[in-house]
């Protein structure tokens, strides 16, 4: 196992993305992403990693592009944020449907308007229902061991589908961590070369991207459906092997100090470490029965893993990073509470929204939350969702 | 010149690489086109497909008529896609991934709205990127696909369903876009204007393009009886009479040296290009005399282009 060494979050994104010996590159710049395409450029020009690396005139057209590279059979790599992201979307649908595997560090930020550059996670919400499998890193390390782990998933002929690894912007994308890296050795005996599935080559011509007359459109969807809904047991898997090998191990969903525990803080991304305090200081000083449990994968949704996880929990506080104007609860709550509907004992979930735009999530605004949620579960207060750190 | 430019079917490759039984309409001159240059081609090409007709009529799943490899994404990143694949191949080969032995010729194409609209900037982003791959807009003056409606490439006075003709207007109020000259502005190393009605100079254009080593644009006139409310068995003559009076001069940029492939002693008045199609239909002698200067002052400074080339 090589070294610690301490880099910032971006810059070992890309060293993964070099370590897994990508292709092709397309990318356009867009804060908090440009220093992981920046790196990625000049690890290029100095041949350190032979890709071609494209720099495109807009995020429309990076993602196109990675359609391209990939249905030539290059294993295709980008990143993006926000408003890239927005221009992005048109295509991020045809991705998954043409099932090529691409992998997209998205440095999720808020989305304009007004025009602000700072972290929340209103950018992935906004592409939810695109068909990419979506996983979330909360650190550096998680951030590169995740990055790696991504193409693997994503090239696997059971799965065939795009993956966004999702980290924080600025608060995890430029802030330097100690990481643990892999050498090339480790990552080669772990992650195969990609072999596409299908390739665009005149000694085998297909044709990608056919009309979808109305015989047929239905089928596909259900096909594409069934098949990311399938990948959660490719995941599992691909994390198992990464631990066992590597001895770092990632579940879909993360628990923390959830033993005995009848309320829990539910989170996603980087102010999971923030919420850890929150709840060292909860148990450790005030003898509060609380754990956390943090959503490690966004797509395909782990429902079931969630039920299980909630087992004998009274009241679920779950903190979003976006708003979905006019729902009843943030994204993820809505989910939440969607997925434990029919299901017997489930806890009482409350929906807070916070950290919008930048906004510190504190320890202070966890501990709010925890008793909000107590007290709400035990009126059995019927609510929507409460913004917290907002100014009133 | 003009005797040699009849097609005789049997001197072009017997080859095909677009099949027949496709969807396009009748008299399609698009479809005509595409099929000379899938013939001058042969086997080793990619095609980028953008939205629109010829993707529609010619991808229908289960039935495709492409014999050769082609993906369609969307509507306004046929450049986009075609320069991914043209690097995808690049990297693989070097990384001895992909069949080295082989010249695989990378084609992007789309009609004119996804090419001089929605298209324009990813098309400007391949070209000046350099890829080595060749963009064809099949440009039918119009987005039909979606019903006939105005693209900046449709002509001065057409009456299209976006751009009706009425009292108050003539119809299309602007003039063509010149996105040859856009091309040219690039400074890559081919550039043509082409027509299905004038075969051997398409497939020789098609056969540069494919040989220069660098992005190649060619812009093709295909004329679309539907559209052009034309009976289709006139497609490929309005397509000669568009060169015959200058409206649609053929001509090529080799390095930014400009050369007409087809020309004539004596030009024919516009009206004869106008009048049998029915998106003119409304036009007046005024109207069709401001037109006849336009083409003029249009056709004059390409040839002042061309003198200068000669030097
Ligand atoms: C982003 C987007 N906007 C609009 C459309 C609808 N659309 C599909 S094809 C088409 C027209 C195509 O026109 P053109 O490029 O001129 O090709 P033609 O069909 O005339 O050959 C349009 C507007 C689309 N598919 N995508
Ligand atoms: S509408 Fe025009 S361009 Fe489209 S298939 Fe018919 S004739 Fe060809």
């Amino acid at each position: 196992m090589a070294k610690r060494i301490g880099i910032e979050v971006s810059l070992a994104i890309s060293e993964a993305v070099k370590l897994a010996n990508v292709d092709a590159i397309a990318a356009y710049p867009i804060t908090p992403q440009t220093h992981i395409v920046e790196h990625l450029s000049e690890l290029v020009a100095d041949g350190e990693l032979q890709a071609e690396f494209i720099p495109v005139e807009s995020e429309h057209s990076a993602m196109s592009v990675c359609a391209g590279t990939s249905a030539a059979g290059a294993r295709t790599y980008t990143a993006t944020s926000s408003q890239g992201l927005a221009l992005m979307n048109e295509i991020l649908f045809i991705i998954p449907a043409m099932r090529l595997p691409v992998v997209m560090t998205i440095a999720n930020r808020s989305l304009s308007g007004p025009i602000s550059i700072w972290n929340d996670h209103s950018d992935l919400m906004s592409v939810r229902d695109t068909g990419w499998i979506a996983i979330f890193a909360e650190n550096g390390q998680e951030a590169f061991d995740l990055t790696l782990q991504s193409f693997k998933i994503a090239e696997d002929h059971r799965v065939m589908l795009p993956i966004s690894v999702n980290i924080d912007g600025f608060t995890l994308s430029h802030v330097i961590e100690p990481h643990e890296f892999l050498d090339q050795a480790e990552v080669d005996s772990f992650l195969p070369p990609y072999e596409p599935l299908v390739q665009l080559n005149p000694d085998k011509p297909v044709s990608m991207g056919m009309v979808g007359i109305p015989e047929i459109y239905f089928e596909a969807k259900k096909a594409q459906d069934m098949v990311l809904i399938e990948s959660k047991a490719v995941i599992k898997e691909v994390f198992k092997e990464f631990g066992e090998k590597f001895g770092r191990y990632y579940h879909v969903i993360e628990s923390y100090r959830t033993d005995d525990a009848e309320t829990l803080l539910m989170t996603m991304g980087s102010i999971s470490e923030t919420a850890m305090e929150a709840i060292d200081i909860m148990k450790d000083e005030q003898g509060r029965k609380v754990g956390l449990i943090r959503l490690r994968l966004w797509r395909p949704f782990p429902h079931e893993e969630l039920r299980e996880l909630l087992r004998g929990v009274k009241t679920l506080a779950v903190v979003d990073r976006a708003v979905s104007f006019g729902s009843p609860g943030g994204p993820v709550a809505t989910e939440v509470r969607s997925a434990l509907y029919n299901s017997e004992n489930a806890p009482y979930v409350a929906s807070f929204i916070a950290g919008l735009g930048g906004r510190d999530v504190t320890i202070e605004h966890f501990t709010t939350m925890v008793d909000m949620a107590e007290r709400m579960a035990e009126q059995r207060e019927v609510h929507e969702y409460k913004m917290i750190g907002v100014r009133e | 010149m003009d005797a040699l430019n009849v097609y005789a079917a049997k001197m072009a490759p017997q080859q095909e690489s677009l099949a027949n039984g496709h969807r396009a309409c009748q008299g399609c001159a698009e479809l005509l086109a595409v099929r000379l240059v899938a013939k001058t081609l042969g086997q080793d090409f990619i095609i980028a497909n953008a939205t629109g007709c010829l993707e529609i009529v010619t991808s229908s799943y289960p039935h495709s008529a492409w014999k050769v490899p082609w993906i369609h994404v969307a509507f306004e990143n046929a450049a986009a896609v075609a320069s991914g694949v043209e690097a995808g191949i690049k990297i693989l080969k070097k990384k001895g991934k992909y069949p080295v032995d082989r010249e695989i010729k990378i084609i992007a194409q789309a009609g004119d709205g996804g090419t001089v609209d929605i298209g324009l900037q990813a098309l400007s982003g391949a070209l000046e990127r350099g890829h080595d791959f060749m963009y064809l807009c099949y440009d039918n003056e119009a987005y039909m696909n979606t019903g006939i409606q105005r693209s900046s490439s449709t002509p001065y006075g057409a009456s299209t369903t976006t751009s009706p003709s009425g009292s108050e207007s003539i119809g299309q109020v602007t003039m063509k876009k010149n996105v040859v000259e856009i091309a040219v502005a690039h400074d890559i190393p081919y550039v043509a204007t082409a027509s299905p009605s004038y075969p051997f100079d398409l497939m020789e254009k098609v056969r540069k393009g494919a040989e220069a080593k660098g992005p190649a644009y060619i812009h093709v006139l295909a004329p679309c009886p539907t559209g052009w409310r034309l009976a289709p068995n006139l497609a490929l003559s309005i397509g000669r009479l568009a060169v015959q009076t200058k409206v649609f001069p053929l001509y090529e940029v080799v390095n930014g040296q400009y050369r007409m492939t087809v020309s004539y002693k004596n030009h024919r008045p516009v009206a004869d290009y106008l009048k049998p199609q029915g998106r003119f239909r409304h036009l007046k002698e005024a109207d069709i005399a401001f037109i006849q200067q336009h083409v003029d002052s249009s056709y004059d400074r390409l040839l002042k282009k061309i003198e200068m080339s000669e030097g």
